[in-house]
């Protein structure tokens, strides 16, 4: 018997991590205790995209999107929905600040102003079933370019669309194909980099999970249009689950002859395999993963020669990202000029984002270029939770710069985001809230490409080291006058002499910084101020005696027994033994304890 | 699975059709089955199944099958509404698992109503 409703539980990393495989077994148990299994199916997908609600399930036809579900809920949802048809409105979506749910997905607004491309199976398929790919239009793009295109074709209908590296650095996807066409050798390679490593950032990792076959079919395509019978995906050993699935795939295809010799049997041969990155974010960086791959120390190396002529072992090598494959089968599906008529002049189709930090809808976007990053963060992220105030947008992750609010309603493109000192980078998005100190930002995001930095250009390796200790030191209370005008210099220094990307970019966090928060850093060295109360050395906590109501729970609370005072009295904090934890602002119900 | 060949793609994709046009919530027709504790006393589950395998039988792919709740009229379930697109949904009453095969066929697919066990037409006004 056909099922009459599917029930699709998110299956990604962060639901499986919020407990959604019990929450499947449980399911499953209760939809058998009803005597429902012929009826109702249950389908685990990759992320639904509103990752901060998991675990997800959405129920079909309906549409119905369950979020925040536990174990506990389950029996109840079985009887009411599923047996007697009553949506169960307590564990639909509301959004923040308001009272009635929503119960169909495509009225959330976080869905609603999406459109998917590279993740248009995302929620719809079981990502470990190849028959499903199949079912919604999987492989179609491999066979119509084996019968209906010569390579040419392909190469021509790719640089049409517009497509450009959704990693990073956006360069034109079919151009990068022309030329490792173009240099004949009896070997090339197609390299799929899914070593995601920016912090925040889980587009690729999501995409694998959702829909492994899509990196497999544009593979595919980018090796015929180019010459290659090698691809090789490059993934992060960190991601477990995204390894097993796209291995898992890898085996299937290949099992069912849309891998290996004789794809399809119109005789063209492709043959992916998986090499597991050790986590090292400069092996993101295109010569610095051909050296890893090669079994060698991964450092980047000056590029004389581009890898689309001697890559891989020396082989016009092919890398592109996990986005910019999945692209791919549906540009050739649906034609170049669909695929340009989204998007801006230069930045053409839809670009994946993960949205972070202070936003009430974190996960997973995918946007036609253009959008605004009020959009962005305000219509589909829900804005700033607890009323806060907006400060600033990083984007690109710590290659990426700062964005403040003035410029919110920038167009999201490569170039406006690059004007704006940033960058696109490969999609990640930390969004501050009004409690974020920039220039401790900077310092986090320097200490983390301090720490990646692999060590080979002096710029990079010192330069960044001693970016961090100012930095440091201006958090700390003993910035001088004239420091800002080092960190420029270095931060050219270092732009100037890197060889590779990542370390001509490592400065460009704190350069938006210092252009967008210059007054932020000044308090921070002529003041000893920290405006937004983040620094330690430079904030005292203060009890307000007229708000204290001497509750004494900040008494009770404070690790360092610095509040005293006597009952029924307002409580005072002794600075000297303050460690200024915020353990008293937190638990105080009546915002009596200020920061200053 | 064995190896694929092209025509091969096509046959899947028509096996597993039906599951899209259902996750994709793509329906001409969506019949509600009201399943209320007085619908399934009275034998919604067995006109439920009828419909699953009346419309699978039929390879009806764009048909949806839904549940809903009590509709009110207790005494005359089981219950069921059929909503086409851009009719008026149209309410049957007192059914058992042939009358729901016939209204597969006869309105479902002929479009024409069966008001031998039609209620009425339309629904209460909600709000």
């Amino acid at each position: 018997m056909a099922h009459r409703t599917n029930a699709m539980i998110c299956m990604c990393t962060n639901c499986v991590s919020n407990g959604a495989l019990r929450i499947k077994d449980c399911l499953e148990a209760g939809i058998r205790a009803r005597g429902l299994q012929d009826e109702i199916q249950i389908v685990p997908t990759g992320a639904s995209g509103l990752c901060v609600r998991g675990p997800v399930l959405i129920v079909q036809p309906e549409g119905i999107f369950y979020q925040s579900l536990k174990v506990e809920d389950i029996p109840h949802l079985v009887e009411e929905h599923f047996l007697k048809g009553r949506p169960v409105r307590s564990l639909m979506y509301t959004p923040p600040r308001e009272q009635t749910p929503i119960p169909v997905i495509r009225d959330i607004p976080f869905f609603k102003s999406q459109r998917l491309i590279a993740l248009r199976n995302r929620g719809l398929i079981d990502p470990s079933k190849i028959e499903e790919y199949i079912g919604n239009d999987g492989y179609r793009a491999l066979l119509k370019v084996l019968t209906a295109m010569t390579p040419g074709d392909v190469i021509k209908e790719i640089k049409d669309s517009g497509l450009r590296g959704r990693g990073g650095a956006g360069f034109l996807t079919g151009r990068k194909w022309e030329s490792a066409a173009m240099h004949a050798a009896d070997q090339k390679f197609i390299i799929c980099n899914a070593d995601e490593g920016d912090p925040g950032a889980f587009m690729d990792r999501s995409i694998i999970e959702a829909d492994p076959h899509s990196i497999i079919e544009g593979m595919a395509i980018a090796g015929y249009a180019v010459g290659a019978s090698r691809g090789i995906v490059y993934i992060r050993t960190e991601y477990p689950f995204a390894i097993e699935r796209i291995a898992a795939a890898v085996e299937q295809a290949r099992g069912c002859g849309l891998l290996g010799k004789n794809i399809l049997e119109l005789g063209f041969d492709f043959d992916v395999t998986i090499f597991r990155g050790a986590g090292a974010f400069v092996c993101g960086e295109s010569s610095a993963m051909r050296a890893s791959i090669q079994g060698e120390p991964p450092e980047p190396s000056s590029k004389h020669t581009h890898a689309t002529e001697k890559g891989l072992w020396e082989k016009p090598t092919v890398l592109n990202n996990v986005e910019t494959l999945a692209n791919v089968p549906v540009i050739i599906n649906w034609g170049a000029k669909w695929f340009a008529d989204i998007g801006t002049e230069t930045s053409k189709g839809t670009k994946v984002f993960s949205l972070a930090g202070n936003v009430v809808n974190a996960g997973l976007v995918e946007v036609p270029m253009g959008i605004t990053l009020r959009e962005i963060i305000y219509d589909i992220g829900g804005g700033i939770p607890g009323n806060k105030a907006f400060k600033a947008v990083q984007t690109g992750g710590p290659s990426g710069g700062c964005i403040p609010a003035e410029l919110l309603d920038l167009p999201v493109d490569y170039e406006g985001l690059e004007k704006a000192g940033s960058m696109m980078g490969s999609g990640g998005m930390v969004v501050m809230d009004e409690d974020t100190c920039m220039v401790d930002v900077s310092r986090y995001f320097v200490d983390f490409l301090r720490d990646e930095s692999c060590g080979k250009c002096t710029s990079c390796r010192e330069g960044l080291n001693a970016m961090y200790l100012m930095l440091g030191s201006i958090c700390e209370g003993k910035g001088r006058e004239g420091d800002l005008e080092l960190l420029e210099e270095l931060s050219e220094a270092i732009q100037r002499a890197s060889i590779c990307q990542l370390g001509q970019t490592a400065p460009n966090l704190v350069l938006t910084t210092l252009r967008y928060f210059r007054d932020e850093y000044q308090a921070h060295i002529r003041e000893r101020r920290c405006p937004a109360g983040v620094c330690k050395a430079l904030i005292t906590y203060r009890i307000d005696p007229a708000k204290c109501k001497a509750c004494l729970v900040c008494n009770k609370n404070c690790p360092a027994e610095a509040v005293s005072g006597e009952k029924k009295k307002p409580q005072k904090i002794e600075e000297e033994k303050c460690i200024k934890c915020g353990v008293c602002r937190d638990v105080c119900k009546f915002e009596a304890v200020t920061v200053q | 699975m064995s190896r694929i060949t092209p025509g091969d793609l096509d046959r899947i994709s028509e096996e597993v059709k039906s599951r899209m046009h259902l996750r994709k919530g793509i329906a001409r027709a969506r019949v509600l089955v009201h399943m209320g504790t007085c619908g399934i006393a009275a034998g919604a589950r067995a006109v439920m199944i009828a419909l699953i395998k009346e419309v699978e039988a039929r390879q009806l792919q764009d048909v949806a099958l839904v549940t809903s709740s009590c509709a009110g009229l207790c005494s005359r379930e089981p219950m069921i509404t059929v909503e086409i697109k851009d009719e008026p949904p149209v309410k049957y009453v007192n059914l058992t698992a042939e009358k729901a095969k016939e209204i597969v066929e006869k309105h479902v697919v002929g479009g024409q109503i069966v008001s031998e066990y039609a209620l009425s037409l339309g629904s209460e006004r909600v709000l």
